[in-house]
């Protein structure tokens, strides 16, 4: 297992092209257990895809990332065992629609995990009990409102007992009086430990749960920090731009 | 002008029944094979490998490129000959083998359109859940597509229906050979009218119900 001393998550070099277009242009990153660490930056700047390689969504065009201590390789079966510790949250939810929210929450845990029936399902009932969800336990994802929908994304990467949760602007598509909702249960998770890296464009709720901020754009780091120094006193011009515009 | 067309399906119905039946096997054999092999196609099609999709896609171009009477007659003249166990088989698998194929080439596209209708969010989700490839294909994908194939498997059968015609040229006992028997017994016209109206009959009924299936399927979205 990891520790302090050695990054949960680490990208060395870390490059994406999409046909000619250099989407990541070379990031270093260590990220460390029960660490949160939240990335801003412009649309485009390519914050999302470097979330997206930390699991292998997103193929590298070259660079590594280590997780745990082990390189990434998105064309081995392993690559199926690590993502059962990486859990990811989407800004488009993508819950099954053609499953119950509880057989939403099982049927990762039973199959690849052979957790018997029973017992996820009492797993489920908990995770659901903690996000307010438990009377549509046998509803379909339809019946749900968005950041229901998000909740419930949410606690079914959470079943999986992930080491790392992943988050891709989880509050982007939702209905304004949706976001509180959901910004709570990530809170939630961040106040128990859980590392957690999150693309968003709540500054507010990036500057009270990260422990590090990064500024993504145009490929790169441009600057990282404490919230503190990050959002109070930016070094970058591009940092200082981005925020006169979003604060 | 000779007798009416009452008259000669009141006379004749069993042969037409017995066409109707054929008609219906036929064009359920057709579709039942093409769905396996179609399935196949598709997710060759679907491959990652350049070479297999490529292949697939050849397949189906060439299947729906050329006219199935052309298809047919290849397989009732050339099969034989260089297929020589089929010498010893009724001439019907044939033209059987012809409309199988035919139809796994249109299948095979309802197929992939149906598993490329499924948003990529919900396969990213799930391989994001450590979930392997082939349990996102049964677990997540197959039962979403399965809502847009189903329709249009059941229209296919439809439009299958109208093509097996065509098997009455080499003497399968459908529909359309029907014509053929009674035009021995001087009977030009009539005939023709009453398995148009049969084919119209059935493919009304069986259009109805595939609206009634959309409908159903869509109840759960």
């Amino acid at each position: 297992m990891t520790d302090k001393l050695s990054p949960l998550i680490e990208t060395i070099d870390l490059k994406k092209n999409f046909n000619d277009l250099q989407v990541l242009k070379g990031i270093n990153e260590k990220i460390y257990k029960g660490e949160v660490v939240c990335i801003i930056g412009p649309s485009g700047g390519g914050k999302s895809t470097f979330l997206r390689c930390l699991n292998m969504l997103e193929e590298p065009t070259s660079g590594e990332v280590y997780f745990e201590g082990e390189k990434l390789d998105p064309k081995s079966t392993n690559i199926d065992i690590h993502r059962q510790k990486i859990g990811m949250v989407f800004q488009q939810f993508n819950v099954f629609p053609h499953l119950t929210v509880m057989e939403n929450i099982t049927l990762a845990p039973t199959l690849e995990k052979k957790v018997p029936l029973e017992d996820a399902r009492k797993k489920a009932m908990e995770l659901l009990k903690q996000v307010g969800l438990e009377d549509k336990a046998n509803e379909y994802p339809r019946k749900l409102s968005g950041g229901q929908k998000q909740r419930l994304a949410i606690i079914r990467a959470m079943a999986m007992e992930p080491d790392v949760m992943l988050f891709d602007e989880p509050t982007s598509a939702l209905d304004p009086e949706m976001v509180k909702g959901v910004l709570e249960v990530i809170r939630k998770l961040t106040d128990s430990g859980m590392t957690c890296v999150i693309v968003t464009h709540e500054m507010g709720f990036a500057r009270e749960v990260a422990d590090r901020v990064l500024f993504i754009d145009e490929g790169i780091v441009m600057e990282e920090g404490t919230p503190k120094e990050l959002f109070e006193n930016p070094k970058n011009e591009r940092t200082k731009e981005f925020l006169s515009q979003v604060l | 002008m000779g007798p009416s067309i009452t008259d000669v399906f009141k006379e004749y119905w069993p042969i037409f029944l017995k066409g109707t039946i054929g008609t219906l096997r036929y064009a359920f054999i057709a579709v039942a094979g093409g769905s396996i092999l179609g399935a196949f196609v598709a997710f060759a099609h679907l491959s990652k490998n350049k070479i297999i999709s490529a292949i697939s896609s050849g397949y189906a171009n060439i299947l729906r490129g050329t006219p199935l009477l052309v298809q047919m007659y290849i397989a009732y003249f050339f099969l034989p000959l260089v297929v020589p166990f089929l010498n010893n088989v009724d001439k019907e698998v044939y033209v059987l083998i012809a409309l199988t194929l035919n139809s796994s080439a249109y299948v095979s596209e309802i197929i992939r359109g149906g598993i490329k209708s499924v948003d990529i969010g919900q396969s990213e989700a799930a391989r994001s859940l450590g979930m392997s490839a082939s349990h996102t294909m049964t677990k997540i994908i197959l039962p979403q597509a399965i809502k847009n194939i189903l329709p249009a498997l059941a229209n296919e059968y439809i439009a299958m229906i109208k093509e097996t015609s065509l098997a009455g040229t080499f003497m399968l006992y459908e529909l359309m050979y029907t014509r053929t028997i009674l035009a021995n017994k001087y009977l030009s016209w009539q005939p023709l009218f009453i398995i148009a109206a049969i084919y119209l009959i059935l493919t009304v009924i069986l259009t109805s119900l595939v609206k009634l299936l959309e409908r159903r399927l869509s109840v759960s979205d």
